[in-house]
């Protein structure tokens, strides 16, 4: 499969403007100008892309909720925070293909009308932060942002926007109250942000990978793109592995690749002669799966009947010397740490599990703590303001289907079976 | 307007352009007054910020607070490692690699050096999980650590 996604990855030099063109860039920026904005729209729907922030929502179908009342300012915000934890694609295409990135967005903005956008980018990456500056300067200087871009008398500008240190900002309406200003929690829907977005304007969200998919399918067309992995969840897509396997990295990859494919014929395997134990198959919110889950498909469909999702296609692979209690502990610290703090059940209910599975790793577990995890999730689950509590809670359930007896032999034995 | 600011005024002019209000900009100037002040922010560059962007004293504070970048207690030392404890990190060693760096600076985590040149913090995934286990010291990313790594690394930055 010719790479549409990762093709620059690494290359020292394709974040410059006149080497992205030399490569074929902004061609298919000028070919969608020749294109009516509805034909840009179908042709997303056609391709059949889905969201490649989490939820996997078809992409053409959002741009068209946007109004066509050309008076009304609309908006594009690229959410770049990039802070589910296993997940580091989108700075993979940031640090080194950055233009691929502002020409998708160029030509999202013009297929529905956005006359601002901003990149969000979260406030660690200060390197990607700088290269989209950068290259966003590049392009204003040959034409591509500004006023009457390449002729057609549409204009366009763009800004980046640093966070600084908070996951809830990914959230799509956090995200949009950090960018005015006000504490970043999340925001009442409806109403949705393509009807009242940032600053009661019409928005759209959409995650880097999903927009870089954008010049592709302009370029190669829709049926080249849907014809790639799943009918009902097509194209390629950037998997991200981390863990125990011998070469963790990113893989573009088509669309419903193996767990086994991508672990055993792409990142070379495991990492030692130990073997697998539980693969993480979309970021941590995903709930995990185990060794006899290997020839589960990785797309959002096969994924989801599954219980578990493709999420952000953060693939973690654990071997047998992982201790699931601490694993669990340290992804649910993460998730107390993050609670923005808006919902009791969220804001009260993931500390606690926090510190039932603090105990429980450190030798201190009492009888009946594994039900008491349970119950705390029965009570978070479906009851808080955002889905923070609820991917904290989905993590925490697969560890314990998955392990139970591991769970219970901490309780009963005040020690790990696994280390 | 107090000396910082007025050494950063253009930056600061510069994004307030990026926005339609004040309110917008108060991430970046308050990034601005931390770079500029030397890594934290004082109860009166919040005041400052406050009147420059027409925001009450309180929204301002409330913002610093809410994100875990901005330092409002006590000063930072001169170099900032955060050191990732998530999930890909933790699976290859990153516990081992904060022992590692509290032993070498003979400092426990949340603490500052006594020569004010290193302070040690912890840090969720900062999205570099391909190249575990991994710590950020002010604005770069170091990846793949291994004990004589963060040996080298430490030394460059003026450990003694
Ligand atoms: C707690 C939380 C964190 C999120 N973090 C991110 C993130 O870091 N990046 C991202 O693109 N989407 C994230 N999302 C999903 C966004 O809300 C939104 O669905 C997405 O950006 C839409 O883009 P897409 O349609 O292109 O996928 C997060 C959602 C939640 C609930
Ligand atoms: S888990 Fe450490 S960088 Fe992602």
């Amino acid at each position: 499969m010719e790479k549409a996604l990762l093709k620059n990855y690494g290359n020292a030099e394709t974040h410059k403007i006149d080497v992205y063109i030399a490569g074929g860039g902004y061609v298919a920026l000028a070919s969608a100008m020749k294109m009516q904005s509805d034909q840009i729209i179908q042709l997303v729907k056609d391709s059949g892309l889905r969201g490649r922030g989490g939820a996997g929502f078809p992409t053409g179908l959002k741009w068209s909720f946007i109004p066509k009342d050309p008076t009304i300012p609309k908006f594009l915000c690229c959410n770049a925070d990039e802070g589910e934890p296993g997940t580091f694609k989108d700075r993979g295409i940031i640090d080194f293909d950055p233009h691929l990135l502002i020409e998708g967005m160029i030509i999202a903005s013009f297929a529905f009308g956005a006359s601002k956008s901003y990149i969000y980018i979260r406030g660690e990456f200060a390197f990607g932060a700088k290269r989209l500056e950068t290259a966003i300067k590049e392009a204003y200087q040959k034409g591509f942002l500004g006023k009457n871009i390449l002729g057609s008398g549409f204009a366009h500008d763009m800004y980046v926007h640093r966070g600084f240190g908070a996951y809830i900002c990914g959230e799509e309406t956090a995200l949009l109250e950090s960018i005015e200003g006000w504490r970043a929690q999340p925001r009442k829907k409806p109403p949705f942000p393509a009807l009242s977005g940032l600053y009661g304007k019409p928005t759209v969200i959409n995650n880097v990978e999903t927009l870089s998919c954008i010049p592709a399918i302009i370029s190669r067309g829709a049926k080249w793109f849907s014809s790639i992995g799943p009918e009902k969840s097509p194209g390629p897509k950037i998997f991200g592995v981390s863990g125990h396997v011998k070469k963790p990295g990113l893989y573009e990859l088509p669309m419903g690749t193996t767990i086994r494919e991508l672990i055993f014929d792409h990142c070379g395997g495991m990492s030692s002669d130990r073997p697998l134990k539980a693969v993480i198959p979309g970021g941590v919110s995903a709930p995990m799966l185990n060794a006899n889950d290997l020839d589960t498909k990785l797309d959002f469909d096969s994924l989801a009947s599954k219980g578990s999702m493709l999420g952000s296609g953060a693939v973690i692979v654990m071997d047998s010397s992982t201790c699931m209690v601490k694993t669990a502990y340290i992804i649910n610290r993460f998730f107390s740490h993050e609670s923005c703090g808006k919902c009791t059940p969220c804001r009260d209910g993931t500390p606690w599990l926090t510190k039932v599975l603090k105990r429980l790793e450190h030798g201190e577990g009492r009888i009946g703590d594994v039900e008491l995890l349970e119950r705390l999730c029965s009570n978070i689950f479906g009851r808080t303001f955002c889905p923070l509590g609820d991917g904290a809670v989905m993590a925490l359930r697969g560890f314990i289907k998955n392990f139970r007896e591991e769970f219970q032999y901490h309780v009963d034995n005040k020690k790990c079976k696994a280390a | 307007m107090s000396e910082i600011f007025s050494k950063v005024k253009n930056e600061i002019a510069a994004v307030l352009d990026k926005y339609p209000n004040g309110r917008s900009a108060v991430m970046d100037v308050l990034r601005i007054a931390q770079e500029a002040n030397g890594g934290h922010l004082t109860k009166e560059a919040l005041g400052e910020i406050a009147a420059l962007l027409d925001m009450r004293p309180v929204e301002v504070n409330a913002a610093a607070a809410f994100y875990t970048m901005y330092r409002i207690q006590k000063p930072a030392g001169r170099h900032h490692i955060w050191v990732c404890r998530n999930i890909s990190c933790s699976l290859l060693g990153a516990e081992h690699i904060i022992a590692y760096l509290e032993r070498a600076l003979r400092i426990k985590t949340g603490e500052t050096t006594a020569d004010d040149k290193f302070t040690l913090s912890t840090a969720e995934c900062l999205g570099s999980c391909g190249t575990a286990p991994m710590m950020q010291i002010d604005d770069d990313y170091y990846e793949n650590l291994t004990e004589s790594k963060i040996d080298e690394i430490l030394a460059e930055k003026g450990l003694k």
